[in-house]
């Protein structure tokens, strides 16, 4: 009996462990808040708190793609790359093409970015290459496409369509539709996750991959699928850029991807697969976000914004660790009692 | 028990008419020229708890692996109600009904108990939606048939061994599988542990599963089973009903065989104590485990999988920590936890698992070998290519190592060889004190004898040797003295004199009588 009893506090202490993850980022976001407020009333102002949600859509809805990847405990470096890729050759075909609207950008982006997740996928779960070898080489090629695609050109603003440029700017009911697109998604395919079986195969995935395999979930497929996912949400938000900035270069969102895996990661999504949610994944972007802005309002030195960053980085994932040790010491106890 | 193998047998549908649930029909597997099983038929009833008796080695894990799917026979049929089926992979066996439950299974530790029995498979609401309700009644409808107290929305990361194999049954439970296998499930529980599985077992087999169940233990098999089978060798020896039949009988049947040719351990001059031991505990692995080893001798850690001899090893080489006791090498203490300590005072250990721990496989024969004395290998600060090609074409030769060229990499050796690559790259350290973990483990016989011959002539030479080996045969041909460790204590000390199959057997499995 006193397996169960164990078994309950261990569960207790879990559970308590994950859900305070993302209450923790709740909290840390409202303290961030009232701090910057409280020393720049600016930062409060409807304006303000506009610009932080524009700012945030796009990077969560990469990291929620993101999630999805590294939940099978595997890594997308290449969504930067994408995204500019993307932001650039849509924004290069409305410019040649006035008529077309929001709809065929969209679905263009989305487009080109399956094709990028889909080499990305193959490589990874047929070729059987690691991940980050895979995605860092993507990463330089597709970089090096957009390049060759941009020939030092630029998109201007003023040559894109006015649907495309409202849809950046926007909004419904006073909601932006930028941050809207990117709670719609996260809510689906936080849902997914959660409540289908093909959902949890991620999961169970990421937990065990030999395990998965003996359970006869199709590990392969899952994995593509999972990079085709993130092409596609880095394609969308290739479509948000432009419909943002308007004017776009080659080298737009370069070093996203280090950003996008920092916000997954702050998120409570463990880099090493099996745990995590997007919830926690967007509130992670938002949180980054959210930090940008107030250094920026409180006038820190650019230079430390950075060192900020990867510094909350690194305590995230020393968080992670600690609590996996405290896991791992609380059940050799246990195991200890069993054989005595 | 005999009592209860009668009482249950109408529970089934009749044993002596209706044809096995699962059986094995005259099968044969080599695996290139290591024949793992010949000629070997096997019948499973429904309501019946069947053993598999035989020594490590004797074939047993390859007819789980037939049974499961996971190797096809070369020859000979499997058999499921009567007519041939042919199992591709494990996914087929599991679909006809026949689970495996493993020592260690493989678990999701990061998914609820409920998630582990029910993934790609979970009970689903509209639009195909997971039910979690539906998830979770089921997992406790499964516990509650099994008797035991699980939480099914607990994460299985924390699970003991022992509840890990239960969750393992319940999905074997929620497949509807007629057929349990399960291989050597008690080696790493602990008696109360084992008592609860046996509840469990028994419950199942009276409601009309076939069981198939490996041990160690002798007791086990008698407790639980009416019939059981007895390889050796990877040949069929008997299957009979387990009443009438004896413990010695049992031991009898799997050891039987002539033992003096194949062990030769020279005579040699014992010297001082090279290694003592003194009440070494590490906390839930081993307690108060003492004992010396002399110069020229060689002493047998034995026992059954899982009762912390290679632990005991790990700790003396400095690998893990201890709690208690300390260890001193030629009278002097080593720290603890200190692999370079242990190691400049003369200890080598070559490790159980040469392809994890032993080598490293992609690199060549005399980098592997270079690999423990690379300091003394150095000339100026670089190290000389020359003097460690050298320096393994000395330990080559000395070995009889069977290679084309030293540049070659080991993996490309045979298990055997790459057995000498590990001794060589350990000895070219020139220890005092040898520890062996399983010296001759999956290679074949007549390397077996050649690395038997090595270790005497290493005693002989004056180094003290400590080898643990779960082969019978091995310990009772090379030791001067047997130890036998029993649930992480040593139990008995036995020399070489007295040291027969039956004394080391009854030693090991713990039996009072």
């Amino acid at each position: 009996m006193t397996a169960v009893t164990a078994g309950r506090s261990t569960r207790g202490i879990v559970d308590l462990v994950f859900r305070a993850r993302e209450l923790s980022i709740v909290l840390a976001l409202a303290v961030l808040v009232a701090v910057t407020a409280a020393a720049n009333g600016n930062f409060l102002s409807a304006q303000g708190l506009k610009d932080i949600f524009l700012n945030a859509a796009i990077l969560a809805l990469l990291a929620v793609g993101q999630s999805f990847v590294v939940i099978t405990r595997n890594i997308d470096l290449s969504v930067g790359s994408v995204v500019g890729l993307v932001a650039f050759t849509v924004g290069d075909v409305l410019a040649a093409n006035q008529g077309l609207g929001v709809g065929v950008a969209i679905v263009l982006g989305i487009v080109i970015g399956c094709v990028c997740g889909l080499v990305n996928g193959l490589l990874v779960s047929f070729g059987k290459v690691p991940a980050l070898v895979v995605t860092l080489g993507t990463l330089y090629v597709i970089q090096g496409l957009d390049h060759a695609i941009a020939h030092g050109r630029q998109i201007n603003a003023v040559d894109l369509p006015r649907s495309v440029l409202s849809l950046g700017n926007g909004s419904v009911l006073g909601i932006p539709y930028l941050p809207l697109i990117t709670v719609v998604v996260m809510l689906a395919v936080g849902y997914y996750l959660r409540s289908y079986a093909s959902g949890r195969d991620f999961y169970a995935i990421g937990s065990s991959p030999e395990a998965a395999g003996l359970a006869g979930v199709p590990v392969r497929r899952r994995v593509m699928a999972a990079y085709l996912l993130s092409g596609a949400l880095a394609g969308l938000g290739g479509v948000l850029w432009l419909a943002r900035f308007g004017t776009v270069v080659a080298d737009d969102a370069h070093g996203w991807e280090l950003q996008v895996v920092s916000a997954v990661v702050v998120g409570g999504v463990a880099i090493t697969g099996g745990v995590g949610t997007v919830y926690g994944a967007a509130l992670g972007a938002l949180l980054l976000t959210t930090i940008t802005s107030a250094l920026v309002v409180l006038k820190v030195n650019p230079f430390w914004q950075q060192a900020i960053t990867g510094a909350l980085l690194l305590l995230a994932i020393s968080v992670d660790r600690v609590l996996a040790l405290r896991v791992a010491r609380i059940l050799r106890r246990r195991n200890a009692r069993h054989g005595s | 028990m005999t009592g209860a193998a009668e009482a249950t047998a109408p529970h089934g549908p009749g044993t002596g008419d209706a044809p096995p649930v699962l059986a094995l029909a005259g099968v044969s597997k080599s695996f290139g020229a290591v024949r793992a099983l010949r000629d070997v038929s096997l019948e499973l009833h429904a309501g019946e708890a069947h053993a598999l008796a035989g020594e490590n080695g004797a074939g047993k894990s390859t007819l789980v692996k037939t049974l499961s799917g996971v190797h096809r026979p070369d020859s000979g049929q499997v058999l499921m109600d009567g007519r041939p089926v042919e199992f591709h992979k494990p996914a087929d066996a599991q679909r006809h009904g026949v689970a495996v439950i493993y020592q260690e299974p493989t678990m999701f530790p990061d998914l609820s108990v409920a998630e582990n029995i029910f993934i790609g498979r979970q009970p689903r609401a509209s639009l195909g939606r997971i039910d979690r309700g539906a998830m979770r009644a089921r997992a406790a409808e499964l516990f509650a048939r099994l008797g035991v107290a699980l939480d099914p929305e607990q994460p299985a990361r924390g699970l003991s061994i022992a509840d890990q194999q239960l969750v393992e049954i319940a999905k074997a439970l929620s497949r509807d599988a007629r057929v349990l296998i399960m291989d050597e499930p008690t080696a790493a529980l602990s008696v109360n542990e084992v008592a609860r599985l046996f509840t469990v077992v028994k419950a199942l087999r009276e409601q009309g599963c076939a069981v198939l169940f490996i041990s160690h233990r002798l007791d086990e098999i008698f407790e639980l089973c009416q019939r059981v089978t007895t390889l050796r060798d990877g040949a069929w020896i008997a299957g009979e009903a387990v009443a009438g039949l004896t413990h010695e009988a049992l031991i009898r049947r799997m050891v039987g065989r002539d033992l003096d040719t194949l062990y030769p351990k020279l005579d040699a001059a014992t010297g001082e104590v090279a290694l003592k031991v003194h009440r070494l505990t590490r906390e839930g692995v081993f307690t108060d485990v003492s004992f010396e080893v002399r110069r020229g001798e060689i002493v047998a850690l034995a026992g059954l999988v899982g009762a912390g001899r290679s632990e005991v090893a790990r700790a003396v080489f400095g690998v893990d920590r201890w709690d208690a006791g300390w260890v001193e090498v030629n009278g002097r203490r080593l720290p603890p936890a200190s692999p370079t300590a242990a190691m400049s005072a003369g200890v080598a250990l070559v490790p159980e698992d040469r392809r994890q721990q032993g080598l490293v496989m992609d690199q060549s024969i005399e980098r592997n070998i270079g690999l423990t004395g690379l300091k003394r290998l150095r000339r100026g600060p670089v190290i000389s290519r020359a003097a460690e090609r050298d320096r393994a074409r000395d330990w080559a030769i000395r070995l009889q190592l069977k290679f084309n060229r030293l540049s070659d990499a080991v993996n490309v050796l045979s298990g055997g060889n790459q057995q000498k690559v590990v001794l060589a790259k350990w000895l070219s350290t020139r220890p005092q004190v040898l520890i062996i973990d399983e010296p001759t483990r999956g290679i074949d016989v007549g390397t077996k004898a050649e690395v038997h011959r090595v270790l005497s002539e290493l005693a002989s030479d004056g180094m003290a040797v400590l080898m643990i080996s779960s082969e019978l045969p091995e310990v009772l041909g090379m030791a001067d003295r047997v130890l036998v460790m029993q649930e992480g204590r040593l139990v008995a000390e036995i020399p070489r004199a007295e040291a027969t199959e039956e004394s080391v057997m009854t030693a090991a499995a713990g039996r009072t009588s």
